[in-house]
């Protein structure tokens, strides 16, 4: 039955990519790639990847979507169409495409239990992590833990992301005058705000904390929370978004969350043990595994919050320059 | 017993969701393929969740698929009523409107 | 018959893979093009997943009563990558906004040859 819902939503997926080539209105394009966005996601909750598929909804469907949307108000919403000739990309595609299927070919069977990729290091985690970390989330103590170094590099990548959109657009000044902003007449939406926008902060805490025992983490918890802030400055305005969340908190906030985590290795490290050996933290090995494992997916979520929501700022505040509604 | 009840309700839930994609079809203006769209989305949620909380006995889950349900349905409506009002805001007009600007120019 | 169950999920990958390419490689407005290269990202995704599924076991979360599960490393790596590949597309729209700003205008043609800025 799974093989049904897989091989319906793959051809789902192909029939989608394949209308985003012939479309010239880009904001249908945008929101093809949402609709993508969200059909990959279902096919990694039936491939068992329930982590994966949380971050893909939240970050790929959510964000990616909303500063694609953003470029466009800057940039326009047609594509004007050109006059270049297309059968060079069609041939150059072609021929990667048929090598690499005939790559495929030699590929070991779709689930089978006996593939090389299941034999090396996962049965050590599958089988000891519950027992050195005492997480019951493996993808967390994966992440977090063994391959902690890793994460502390995503970490920073957010936040080189995060300096990189800054230093090319530069943040909104705060305007101490103007509060009234944005969408005043629409009571609805405003109403609907006011009543959602607090229960994603607290969904956004509870993934934060949850991540050890379910799918969740660092990284979906501060896009959750960074989403929440989008909505309000959409319906609010972003005057009032930045007299709320200041872009100069933000900044300070985004390299505060790297230092929490790098931090919690330098500690490990006064402590006598390896930069990230979380087992030194508290008399009890597990129970310092855990200590780090909570301490550095603080770290990460304050990170990544701040720096999708400063990355928002900055398209917005263009938008704001340029006076568009 | 439960299992007909909920297998029932997801196959009715299914149905509703099936009609709203027909209805984006052949519907004829942007309006009403929103109403189509909205109206069954939210009855296809209803009957869906309550098929899915029928399956699961009284613990964590039925609490988070209750949480579930109440958030789609606040948030459902609100963002058809935003694409409605912002379409309106850039000046889609309705068929019986394009309707009437075409007669009075055609006189 | 088998063969084509067994290696279904690789093929549609390697479909959307070339899709997501031609669509950077050909596209002549730039938002497009990042559209494209998010596009072949999310393919390589699937394929990475694929390839730790084990059939009939559940995502690795240890729970009573379960015996086998899928793989969990694959799972870290893609969560990497996806924050990665959000962070690249960000700074790519954001170069595009200068660019916008500029050039006046983003289509590959029209700007390519520009040698005064506006």
């Amino acid at each position: 039955m799974t093989e049904i819902i897989d091989l319906v939503l793959l051809a789902m997926l192909a029939i989608t990519a394949l209308s985003v080539i012939f479309i010239k209105d880009l904001f249908t394009v945008v929101m093809l790639f949402g609709i993508y966005s969200f059909l990959s996601a279902l096919i990694f909750v039936n491939l068992d990847a329930v982590d994966v598929a949380f971050t893909e909804a939240s970050v790929g469907a959510g964000i990616s979507t909303v500063l694609m949307l953003g470029t466009l108000a800057l940039t326009g919403r047609e594509e004007k169409s050109s006059s270049r000739k297309t059968t060079l990309p069609l041939l150059v595609v072609c021929v990667t495409g048929a090598a690499l299927i005939y790559g495929t070919l030699d590929m070991p069977p779709f689930g089978d239990p006996n593939n090389p990729a299941q034999q090396h290091v996962a049965p050590r985690y599958i089988n000891d992590s519950p027992r050195e970390i005492g997480l019951p989330n493996m993808v967390t103590s994966v992440l977090a833990s063994y391959r902690g170094f890793d994460t502390l590099g995503e970490t920073a990548v957010v936040f080189a992301a995060a300096i990189g959109v800054l230093s090319l657009l530069g943040l909104p000044k705060q305007d101490r005058t103007v509060i009234q902003s944005g969408l005043k007449s629409h009571l609805v939406l405003r109403v609907v705000a006011k009543m959602i926008i607090p229960l994603i902060l607290l969904f956004a805490l509870y993934v934060q904390f949850h991540g050890d025992y379910g799918p969740g983490g660092g990284f979906q918890a501060g896009v959750i929370a960074a989403a929440a802030l989008i909505l309000y400055a959409l319906v609010f305005g972003l005057p009032v978004a930045t007299h709320v969340v200041p872009p100069k908190v933000l900044k300070i906030l985004a390299a505060l969350g790297v230092l929490i985590y790098a931090g919690t290795g330098v500690v490990s490290l006064f402590l006598s043990a390896n930069f990230l050996d979380y087992s030194v933290l508290a008399s009890n090995p597990v129970a310092g595994q855990h200590i780090g494992i909570i301490a550095i997916e603080l770290g990460v979520g304050i990170t990544v919050f701040a720096a999708m929501l400063s990355i928002f700022y900055a398209f917005a505040g263009q938008a704001e320059r340029k006076n568009i509604q | 017993m439960l299992e007909i009840i909920s297998s029932a309700l997801l196959i009715l839930g299914a149905f509703f969701s099936l009609t709203g994609a027909v209805g984006l079809f052949k519907f004829p203006d942007f309006f009403t393929r929103v109403h189509a769209a909205s109206v069954t989305d939210s009855i296809a949620t209803i009957l869906i969740i309550l098929g899915l909380m029928l399956r699961s006995d009284f613990d964590l889950v039925l609490v988070k698929l209750l949480f579930i349900l109440v958030f789609m349905l606040l948030t459902g409506p609100a963002a058809a009523h935003a694409l409605a009002k912002s379409a309106r805001h850039g000046g889609l007009l309705t068929l019986a409107e394009t309707r009437g600007n075409k007669k009075e120019s055609d006189d | 018959m088998n063969f084509i169950v067994e290696h279904y999920n690789y093929w549609i990958v390697v479909f959307l893979m070339m899709v997501g390419f031609y669509i950077v490689i050909s596209a002549n407005n730039l938002v497009k093009k990042i559209v494209g290269l998010n596009v072949f990202q999310t393919s390589v995704f699937i394929m990475y997943i694929s390839i730790g599924k084990v059939t009939g076991g559940s995502a690795p979360i240890a729970a009573e009563g379960i015996t086998t599960y899928s793989n969990p490393l694959p799972h870290v790596l893609i969560l990497t990558a996806i924050v990665v590949g959000v962070a690249t597309t960000a700074v790519g729209l954001a170069l595009i906004v200068r660019i916008k700003r500029a050039y006046g205008t983003v289509e590959e043609n029209e700007f390519e040859h520009k040698e005064e800025l506006i």
